[in-house]
């Protein structure tokens, strides 16, 4: 039975991890290769890495940083933030990436999923959803619509559309993220998770509010989500991801044990 | 050593990483002579099925593979796109042949049921349909990662090759064995313990008997380190 993903993710910024993650052991917290092989041996199933850089001229510190991490662990993971073309794409996927995550640029150019579907694969892309609740109209029917910075520019698009476009577009995965609930540790969303899980036939990603291991096990069961971002949660040590796959089995969601 | 051929499909270093983690020395090449050198050959791969088989042909593979594995009996070890090429041919974007070393067409992955996504990525068991040395001490339904939107359906004569199967809203095969040609539909590179442990049961094969107690042992290190930290409720 294939089993519900657990996977954590790391903001990076010129090559350091950002966020004050605490660890027990002597984990050093600034470095993504020693975080990345400190989640491999917990026992997460896959890690996502977002660029947060904001210099392009510093890119090359990140393909770095990425051909570090596939040497350090066995399993997969997936680079975001900043991939704005097929090159982008390319340095990281030769890096030894196993998907990119495009979000803002696959908005203004949708060809770019359809793209790097033809060049690499469908299941090397990944669409990075970032969305808000807003009023019903004629423009967002669903009631849910793509934003960019952080929330604060609205781009006019509907959600539920979106993602069944990008799925005609030929990308392999969503990874959707409720910019209401991105650091609230309050729960995901999980009327925007099944919707967009119920709309498309790619496996989602739900992200954005994970605070408990409560949180996870109605996300990937009423959210209908096949795998779950968690961030904060484990960095600050609060959970580990042993205790959160326990849990979740206790729950009879299927998870990887072993490892 | 071991073989690992580049057609151009992108990063192979994965599969490399995974070889060099077990002790293991790989070489990552694109020159067909280098398969004189080996004394196994891995053929990894993502990436559509015909632009593949025809860069496997440009760069004079398809008939290196042939002298190789099927005259010279060399271990052979199909990755995703490296089992499916076995196959007679693959419908994935029109009709393509393969390497055609086993009856059976790659079609499309069709779960009636809606809640099974295509691409099936994720870490899924599979259940060990005939003995195959390659699960040689993996638990009895071992977990691997997967990553794939079509799989090879096999003639009815062929069954016996079945080595694993998965499921996923349909029977999915995993993995296939023919002889010494291995084919695994699933990621060992990307399945952290028990895929390093399919990896070292691969190189035994590669390397016979004699070489086996000392790689054990290595490899054995490697395993039990990692697992230290943790406990395990299985």
């Amino acid at each position: 039975m294939l089993s519900k993903r657990i996977i954590p993710c790391l903001d990076v910024r010129d090559g350091r991890t950002t966020k004050g993650i605490k660890f027990k052991n002597n984990v050093d917290i600034g470095d993504p290769v020693a975080m990345a092989r400190h989640y491999y041996e917990a026992g997460a199933d896959e890690l996502v890495f977002y660029d947060i850089t904001a210099s392009s001229d510093r890119r090359d510190i990140m393909i770095e940083v990425v051909r570090q991490v596939a040497a350090a662990i066995l399993i997969p993971f997936s680079v975001g933030g900043g991939i704005r073309n097929l090159q982008d794409m390319r340095a990281v996927l030769l890096a030894g990436a196993e998907k990119v995550s495009v979000n803002t640029a696959a908005m203004l150019e949708p060809n770019l999923i359809a793209a790097g579907a033809r060049d690499f694969g469908s299941q090397c892309i990944v669409l990075g959803m970032d969305v808000k609740k807003v009023a019903s109209s004629e423009a967002i029917p669903s009631g849910y619509e793509m934003v960019i910075h952080g929330g604060r520019t609205p781009m006019g698009i509907d959600a539920l559309w979106w993602a069944q476009e990008a799925e005609r577009l030929g990308a392999g995965e969503i990874c959707l993220n409720s910019i209401d609930a991105d650091g609230t540790q309050a729960g995901y969303e999980l009327t925007l998770t099944r919707m967009i899980s119920a709309a498309v036939s790619i496996p989602v990603i739900a992200s954005g509010g994970a605070g408990t291991p409560e949180h996870l096990a109605e996300v990937l069961t009423t959210g209908r989500a096949d795998a779950a971002l968690i961030a904060s949660m484990v960095h600050y040590g609060t959970y580990s991801i042993q205790e959160i796959k326990d849990y979740l089995q206790q729950r009879g969601i299927p998870v990887r044990l072993l490892w | 050593m071991i073989a690992i051929i580049d057609y151009g499909a992108g990063n192979l270093s994965s599969v490399a990483n995974a070889f060099r983690a077990i002790g293991q020395q790989a070489l990552i090449t694109d020159n067909y002579r280098d398969l004189d050198k080996a004394a196994g050959i891995v053929l990894p791969g993502v990436g559509a099925f015909g632009d593949s088989m025809a860069m496997l042909r440009r760069l004079n593979f398809v008939e290196a593979l042939t002298d190789q594995v099927i005259g010279q009996g060399k271990p052979y070890l199909g990755i995703c796109l490296g089992l499916q090429f076995l196959a007679r041919e693959s419908h994935e974007h029109g009709v393509h042949p393969g390497l055609g070393w086993i009856e059976g067409a790659v079609r499309r992955l069709a779960p009636a049921d809606k809640r099974f996504r295509v691409p099936h990525i994720g870490w899924n068991n599979v259940e060990v349909d005939n003995p195959c040395p390659l699960f040689a001490g993996l638990s009895p339904e071992p977990i691997f990662y997967f990553v794939h939107s079509y799989h090879l359906v096999m003639e009815e004569t062929e069954s016996s090759l079945l080595t694993s199967a998965c499921y996923h809203g349909e029977k999915v095969t995993a993995s296939v064995r023919r002889g010494h040609i291995f084919g695994v539909q699933f990621h060992p590179e990307k399945s952290q313990r028990e895929g390093l442990l399919l990896l070292t049961n691969f190189t035994r094969v590669v390397y016979g008997e004699e070489r086996d107690a000392q790689k054990t042992s290595h490899t054995g290190a490697h395993t039990a380190r990692r697992l230290g930290g943790a406990e395990h409720p299985v």
